[in-house]
């Protein structure tokens, strides 16, 4: 039995909230960087400039990177053989995520749904973060995070679709999402794709695919394949950076794939925008 | 092929008429922070004849809710959020005297008609850009609504921001001619 203090978790979450909020990841600069190359619209081709230099800007004067800095999100790897001294690890993951948003002047964007009241003043700022648990073997805690915007969670959707609707179907309804989406989402986007599971298993996959550095290949060579098959697809629509139209709309197509039942075929599709802010602590 | 222009608040219809979609604005002058909840509350005080917090005619509003402001700054990163929230108001508004939009995300029809009937325009600013377009408010005070936080509408000063124009005043389009041009149809 490992044990972990609760204020080291704390600190942990706290620290890189804060960083993430200025600092997008190598994975997802070099993709912009990549895409202001290939970009075939002068239009486009600016806006990828401006989010270059924003993203310059934002690191090195420690300024949030978009002024969305999202919902806090986590998936976390908890040992059976680790126990927290000090408080529980929810506990611990919502206090670090107060503390960082506070702390990194990050923007509270948690409210209640129909009154639309921001809860900072009931539950604490920016709370409670969206926790996904999994309990496995041994003393490891491994902890996923990302900070997501509003604008690409309001185009993602979900669907269940028969199961004759095969391959093809799922490359049909996630061409279809992306289209209807234009340049809402802040494109150039990564797309998680879920598929299989049940309802929910589709869109927890779907997000969880998300986390993953943009430009990294499916350890499954077909899923690889239909990966980029999918993106293919998508820079078709010639929506461009931010909907002005361009050859770049795309930065990566991420597909997590599950056993399902016979008689379904769940799709859920995740939008990420460009501002792709995810990272990966272990303790 | 597209021109730039440098515009200083208020708008007059001569400024607007004269832009055509794909057209780069730096905008300076005071301009208006209003999102959804801030259009409802300036919506329901025009339909009850009441004073607005600031005068529409020739005015900019931009949809945005920064990050909270560093000791000693004037606001945080202040990037534009998605605009068709603010369809079903916005129209009404441009009736009244509003010449400019800012924000990030295509509008509908009724919108884009109400461009072409009240000479207005609606700018694109580069979404996810809000480091950069932060720095461009000189300064930012809350005129109305501070219960609203981020969302409350403030008075704010802009140098140079950089805007792109999306729906002009003849009904062009920029993210639907940007995109039929660059779709590989099979």
């Amino acid at each position: 039995m490992r044990e972990i203090k609760f204020d080291t978790i704390v600190n942990a979450i706290r620290d890189t909230i804060i960083y993430s909020g200025a600092n997008l990841p190598k994975d997802a600069l070099d993709a912009l960087q990549k895409a202001y190359e290939e970009e075939k619209s002068p239009v486009s081709k600016e806006v990828l400039g401006q989010l270059l230099e924003n993203a310059d800007i934002a690191s090195s004067e420690a300024r949030p990177l978009c002024q969305d800095t999202g919902l806090a999100v986590f998936f976390v790897k908890v040992g059976e053989d680790l126990k927290v001294v000090g408080g529980t690890l929810r506990e611990a993951i919502n206090k670090g995520t107060e503390v960082g948003y506070v702390e990194g002047y990050l923007r509270a964007s948690t409210c209640e749904p129909f009154s639309r009241a921001n809860l900072k003043d009931t539950l604490g700022y920016n709370l409670p973060a969206v926790i996904h648990f999994d309990l496995v073997s041994g003393e490891g805690l491994e902890i996923e995070y990302a900070a997501k915007g509003g604008g690409s969670e309001n185009v993602s959707r979900a669907t269940v679709l028969p199961p004759a609707a095969g391959k093809a179907g799922v490359i049909a309804y996630v061409k279809q999402v992306i289209s209807d989406a234009g340049g809402n989402p802040c494109p150039p986007l990564t797309v998680g794709v879920g598929i299989g599971g049940t309802f929910e298993k589709a869109g927890i996959s779907s997000k969880h695919s998300l986390f993953r550095d943009i430009g990294s290949i499916n350890a499954d060579p077909e899923i690889a394949e239909l990966e980029l098959e999918i993106k293919d697809e998508l820079n078709k629509l010639g929506i461009g950076a931010m909907g002005m139209g361009g050859t770049q709309t795309v930065l990566a197509v991420h597909i997590e794939m599950n056993p399902c039942h016979i008689a379904s075929l769940p799709v859920s599709v995740n939008v990420q925008c460009h501002s792709s802010r995810h990272s990966h602590i272990s303790l | 092929m597209s021109k730039i222009y440098y515009f200083t608040t208020p708008l007059s219809d001569e400024d607007v008429s004269g832009l055509n979609a794909g057209d780069i604005v730096y905008l300076n002058g005071t301009i208006y922070t209003a999102r959804d909840a801030a259009h409802k509350k300036i919506v329901d005080l025009m339909a009850e004849g009441k004073e607005l917090p600031f005068e529409l005619q020739g005015a900019v509003i931009y949809f945005v809710g920064p990050t909270p402001p560093k000791p000693g700054e004037p606001i945080g990163s202040a990037g534009p959020t998605t605009s068709y929230r603010m369809d079903s108001y916005s129209p009404t508004l441009l009736a009244n005297g509003l010449k400019g939009m800012i924000g990030k995300g295509k509008r509908n029809q009724e919108v884009k008609d109400a461009c072409v009937a009240h000479k207005g325009i609606y700018f694109g600013a580069t979404g996810g850009a809000g480091a950069l377009l932060g720095k461009k408010i000189t300064s930012a005070k809350i005129i109305a609504y501070p219960e609203l936080g981020p969302e409350a509408i403030r008075e704010i000063e802009v140098k140079d921001f950089p805007l792109t124009v999306v729906n002009d005043t003849n009904g062009k389009d920029l993210y639907q001619m940007g995109r039929e041009q660059y779709e590989v149809k099979d």
